[in-house]
């Protein structure tokens, strides 16, 4: 159960192709991760809708292959 | 609405403050859990907590209740407040405490 963090940029840049995207693997082990995602796409969402978004982005993995991701989002102004 | 989400929405309204968490909040079974339990604490709130790992059942359904993958989860009178980063990020801004006040 892990994702490499390869994968992991290849989902957010499809899922936010104006996003600034940053992934620290926080452990070493492919499954502790935490991303910072800078889109317009979140322009006008409130943080769930927002974090939401991400989630569907990773297509289910969230909670499976991947075990933890930090998420901080952020709108472009 | 399946059995589940019924039961889980009837604790969500019973409840003001409620966290779906792995563990208790004295002895937290993962440490996204001890952070929203810790913050909570540290605020004085008393809430209701629910261990997803006691009840295989509602750590699936509260999943598919909010579309939220992940465990914890904090509902504060009857609305979903989000997950680990989403309680912390509203910790340091202030916005948690007024949520919790109203």
């Amino acid at each position: 159960m892990a994702i490499s963090k390869e994968e992991l940029f290849g989902l957010l840049k499809a899922g936010f192709p104006d996003g600034e995207i940053k992934i620290d693997d926080l452990a070493g082990d492919n499954n502790h991760y935490a991303a910072f995602i800078k889109s317009s796409k979140f322009n006008g969402k409130n943080k769930v809708q927002q974090h939401q978004m991400v989630y569907a982005a990773l297509k289910g993995k969230m909670g499976n292959e991947l075990h933890a991701l930090a998420l901080t989002t952020e709108e472009i102004k | 609405m399946t059995e589940i989400h019924k039961k889980i929405k009837e604790m969500i309204n019973k409840n003001k403050v409620i966290l779906f968490m792995k563990g208790t909040p004295e002895m937290p079974q993962c440490g996204f859990s001890m952070t929203v339990c810790n913050i909570l604490k540290q605020l004085k709130i008393n809430f209701f907590s629910v261990n997803v790992l006691a009840d295989e059942l509602v750590r699936q359904g509260i999943k598919e209740f909010s579309n939220w993958p992940t465990i914890p989860q904090l509902y504060v009178n009857g609305t979903f407040i989000g997950g680990c980063d989403i309680v912390k990020e509203m910790f340091e801004n202030g916005d948690l405490e007024k949520t919790l006040k109203k």
